[in-house]
């Protein structure tokens, strides 16, 4: 069904890397970048990663749950953007600012 | 059978705010009726049925479970159980009728139904559980009932102060209870009475000297429940609470929970000799002192009160000369008197608009006739005039104590001579002579209720042919030692009869017990005589407490023992925990705990720098956070 | 080790890198979006690959299609496509990139430690939406229904949070920070 016979010559392992460096940089955008929106496609970008490693291990096992989990994350990442991006609008409506170094009133 | 109270004390707990009055009162009286019913009939399947069985065991469901250890939460229903439960039910049912009438106007008559019945339950847990432990359980469940019940009028400081203090001795005593059951599981590895009666009976612990201590540690437990000497101040203080409460709890039931224990551990008792001597010495002590004190009391519940430490004294004698089935028989016609005279006491009370001092009283027998004669039955129970209950039990223990000791009878013999001195002047002093009272004009004393005067007749009835339970052999073999043969039954062949040893065998000629009775009853006549003499043909009145001199004073003070109990534990405790409070409370501990906050405060200013509210500090700590959490995991 | 790699896998993965790396660091947000829209494109095509063919398509259409619209509508919304966000100073890149850095460095650790070959057991057909379809109202089917139920709850906190309040200006800057 493949295109290719990728199972005799893509190791797991090779999924892993991959998957692993796409949530290393996510991880670095959230913490290097300050505008809000930017930080939320980061995390967006890390659960793709995350949604990546799953499917690598459910192909290789044959096993479904693996992407049903995918279809789960995929349903949470949406929920989450929509929310964010809500909270996102509401702030910037209030300060004019999408900056989350802005937002230090968390200080106790 | 046992959880019709408990049903009692929930619904009166919960919904007796909103029940009218009567409903609650009725209810409470209505589940411990119940329950008697249910002790009737299991009674009667235990000793009427064919083949006898030994007793009934229920085992509900596991209470304690740790490792090896192991208690049931299980009932055991035999011939001991079954007349303690027949005792504690029937009278309780008469006593909660009696306070409906009695307590009709108090706002807190629910609670006082609900505290009755859980009471109830305790009780019943107490005999009949299978073990030690559930006997632990009703033990401090009753405690715990009679600290409420003393304190039933907790605005008044004064009440509040002698449950206290009711509660704060039995303690001292259930210490010692508690100690005794460490002791037993310890040596003999079971809480249930069969396991441990059946080792004690093969001589698993070989030393007397164990079982002495067993014995001894579960004495304590009884002398401060059963109020003997030296914890037995807190009876006569805890009369503080309603009269009702008084007949049930502290002169019918609970206080007999101590004899419960020692007759219940006979196998125990039996092997130490020594333990036994105590029992009974310091039984007779306080039956001597209790009845000197009694002598002089004025307030018609103190003297009760004493005559119930003195009586309870009398069954501890029984107990240390090994008559254990004496002890029982006194504790059942006890029961019935004793519950009568207090009910009496109540009713006066009730008619005199809540007076107690005898010496406001007199003449009342014109307004109160049934209480007269039902109180009259009463004190000749309890002063041992022939054929009545008292008479038969009381001499039981003096036949025993004699065959044991002369010296002991002698002494036990004084003591029951005074009892009928100071129930003679009490009952002279109440109802006969004239009306004294200034302040309660005479026309407004009444009769009780027909709802308080029934149980009153119940109980007298009772009171007269109670003897009946085991009478004594003279009278003819036949029909004689009906609560012996009960007690003494071996279980048909399967190991688990109450008593373990034949009992001290009484080998007295007939005409030597009829000697001893004759003694006795002579005391009774001169006691009658010389009260009657002083109190009514003289009309003498008793003196105020601060008139009294030498011997009297001392015994209207109590022979001060509560003041040297002050001096002795109470003023020394306060010192000490003054001190403690100074120096180690202020002190070390203060610093101690200033200091732990005033570093976690220097802590926190440091750490807060941390809290600087900005995510981004947050992110990049909790992101080191999840490495350090993966490499610790990792390595 | 990359030679006997099929040549498809690392030019995908090569241009995953790549344009998640741009997502990161381009200035311009829009540029961002894009480059991460076609991280999402090739992320699909790493699902092909892996036999997963309805993951796929629903990965281009729920993050591509709607999630990354939502995005860009936003910022154009908020007119933040031209370059406003201040630097950070190099301090916070090496902070930053030392944290991602050791957690990458630990995850892999981690793998290589544990390092048990997972056993090869692929099934034609598991990937097609028969076959999750049966899985996912079966045995799957209460958790389905809960996202319902949090799509629900996402859906009116997005629309209660959007809607303008009078007078709810709690954020007010005290005070022009200055970026240091």
């Amino acid at each position: 069904m493949s295109l290719l016979n990728i199972f005799n010559q893509v190791e797991i392992s090779h999924y892993i890397y991959l998957s692993t460096v796409l949530f290393a940089i996510g991880l670095f955008g959230v913490l290097f970048r300050r505008n809000a929106i930017i930080l939320l496609m980061c995390i967006e970008l890390m659960l793709n990663a995350v949604n990546l490693l799953f499917t690598a291990f459910s192909t290789y096992m044959g096993d479904s749950d693996g992407q049903i989990f995918v279809f789960f994350i995929m349903v949470v990442a949406a929920a989450e953007a929509a929310v964010g991006l809500a909270i996102l609008v509401l702030v910037y409506r209030n300060t004019r600012k999408t900056d989350v170094s802005f937002l230090d009133q968390l200080k106790g | 059978m046992i959880f019709l109270p408990l049903m009692g004390f929930v619904v009166n707990g919960i919904l007796g705010k909103w029940m009218p009055k009567s409903l609650s009162g009725w209810l409470g009286t209505a589940t411990v009726l119940g329950s008697f019913v249910l002790a009737v009939m299991n009674f009667m399947e235990l000793s009427g049925g064919t083949p006898e069985i030994a007793s009934i065991n229920t085992k509900l469901f596991t209470f304690l479970s740790v490792g090896d250890f192991h208690v049931d939460f299980a009932f055991q229903f035999d011939r001991l159980s079954a007349v303690m439960t027949l005792i504690i039910t029937g009278i309780g049912t008469l006593i909660h009728m009696y306070s409906i009438a009695y307590m009709h106007d108090d706002d807190g008559l629910y609670k006082f139904f609900a505290y009755l019945n859980l009471f109830i339950f305790n009780m019943l847990v107490l005999v009949l559980g299978s073990n030690y432990l559930m006997l632990f359980f009703g033990w401090e469940g009753v405690g715990l009932c009679s600290y409420l019940l003393i304190g039933f009028w907790y605005k008044n400081v004064d009440f509040g102060k002698a449950a206290r203090k009711a509660f704060v001795m039995n303690r001292i005593g259930d210490l010692g209870l508690l100690m005794g059951l460490f002791l037993i599981y310890d040596t003999y590895g079971s809480f249930e009475y069969q396991e441990v009666f059946r080792q004690v009976f093969i001589g698993t612990a070989d030393s007397t000297a164990v079982n002495t201590a067993i014995a001894l540690l579960l004495f304590i437990g009884a002398m401060g429940k059963s109020a003997q000497i030296p914890l037995y101040t807190w009876l006569p203080d805890a009369m503080a609470g309603p009269t009702p409460v008084s007949a049930l709890i502290h002169a019918a039931t609970m206080v007999t929970a101590g004899i419960y224990l020692v007759i219940r551990s006979e196998a125990i008792y039996a092997l130490s000799p020594f333990a036994r001597e105590i029992v009974m010495w310091i039984g007779l002590a306080t039956s001597i002192m209790a009845a000197l004190i009694g002598l002089k009391q004025n307030d018609i519940k103190k003297v009760l009160a004493y005559s119930t430490v003195s009586q309870l004294g009398l069954m501890f004698i029984a107990l240390g000369c090994g008559a254990y089935t004496a002890a029982l028989f006194h504790v059942i016609t006890h029961a019935f008197f004793k519950a009568l005279l207090f009910l009496g006491s109540g009713s006066v009370i009730h008619g005199m608009h809540h007076e107690q001092d005898i010496r406001e009283m007199g003449g009342l027998r014109k307004k109160m006739p049934i209480t007269y004669l039902t109180f009259l039955i009463g004190t000749l129970a309890i002063t041992g005039f022939p054929f009545l209950s008292g008479f038969f039990s009381k001499d039981e223990i003096l036949v025993s104590a004699f065959t044991h000791n002369p010296l002991v009878f002698g002494l036990a013999l004084i003591s029951a001579g005074i009892t009928g001195f100071y129930m003679f002047r009490m009952f002279f002093v109440t109802f006969h002579g004239t009306y004294r009272n200034h302040h309660h004009p005479f026309e407004k004393v009444h009769e009780s209720p027909l709802l308080m005067t029934l149980p009153l007749l119940v109980l007298a009835v009772l009171s007269v042919v109670g003897g009946a339970v085991n009478l004594p052999h003279y009278l003819g073999e036949g029909i004689s030692g009906g609560l012996h043969h009960l007690l003494s039954y071996d279980g048909g062949g399967k190991f688990s009869p109450i008593l373990m040893y034949p009992e001290h065998v009484i080998e007295l000629s007939h005409t030597a017990e009829i000697g001893l009775l004759a003694m006795a009853v002579s005391v009774f006549v001169i006691a009658f005589l010389y009260t009657r003499n002083k109190y009514v043909v003289k009309g003498a009145v008793p003196e105020a407490d601060a008139d009294q001199q030498g011997m009297g004073k001392v015994l209207s003070n109590k022979f001060y023992v509560d003041e040297a109990y002050d001096v002795a534990f109470v003023a020394p405790l306060e010192g000490a925990s003054d001190t403690l409070t100074h120096y180690v409370d202020e002190k070390a501990i203060k610093s101690a705990v200033d200091g732990v906050g005033k570093g976690g405060f220097g802590l926190s200013k440091m750490l807060s720098k941390i809290q600087n509210g900005n995510i981004e500090y947050y992110l990049v700590y909790m992101v080191i956070g999840i490495a350090l959490l993966l490499a610790f995991n990792l390595f | 080790m990359f030679q006997q790699l099929p040549i498809p896998f690392l030019i995908l993965s090569f241009l995953t890198i790549l344009s998640a790396l741009y997502v990161v660091t381009s200035k311009n947000p829009v540029h961002s979006v894009l480059a991460l829209i076609f991280t999402f494109f090739t992320i699909s095509a790493h699902y092909v690959l892996l036999n997963a063919q309805f993951l796929a398509v629903v990965n281009l259409i729920v993050y591509a299609g709607a999630i990354m619209v939502l995005f860009l509508f936003v910022l154009m919304l908020l007119n933040l496509s031209k370059d406003t966000e201040p630097v950070k100073s190099n301090w916070w890149g090496i902070a930053a990139a030392i944290s991602a850095g050791s957690l990458l460095l630990i995850i892999t650790a981690a793998f290589q430690v544990s390092g048990e070959a997972i056993a090869k057991n692929p099934v034609e057909g598991i990937g097609l939406v028969k076959a999750l379809g049966k899985v996912l109202f079966t045995r799957f089917v209460v958790p389905f229904e809960l996202t319902g139920i949090l799509f629900l709850a996402a859906m009116v906190g997005a629309v209660l949070l959007g809607k303008r309040e009078k007078n709810n200006a709690v954020l007010i800057p005290k005070e022009e920070r200055s970026d240091s």
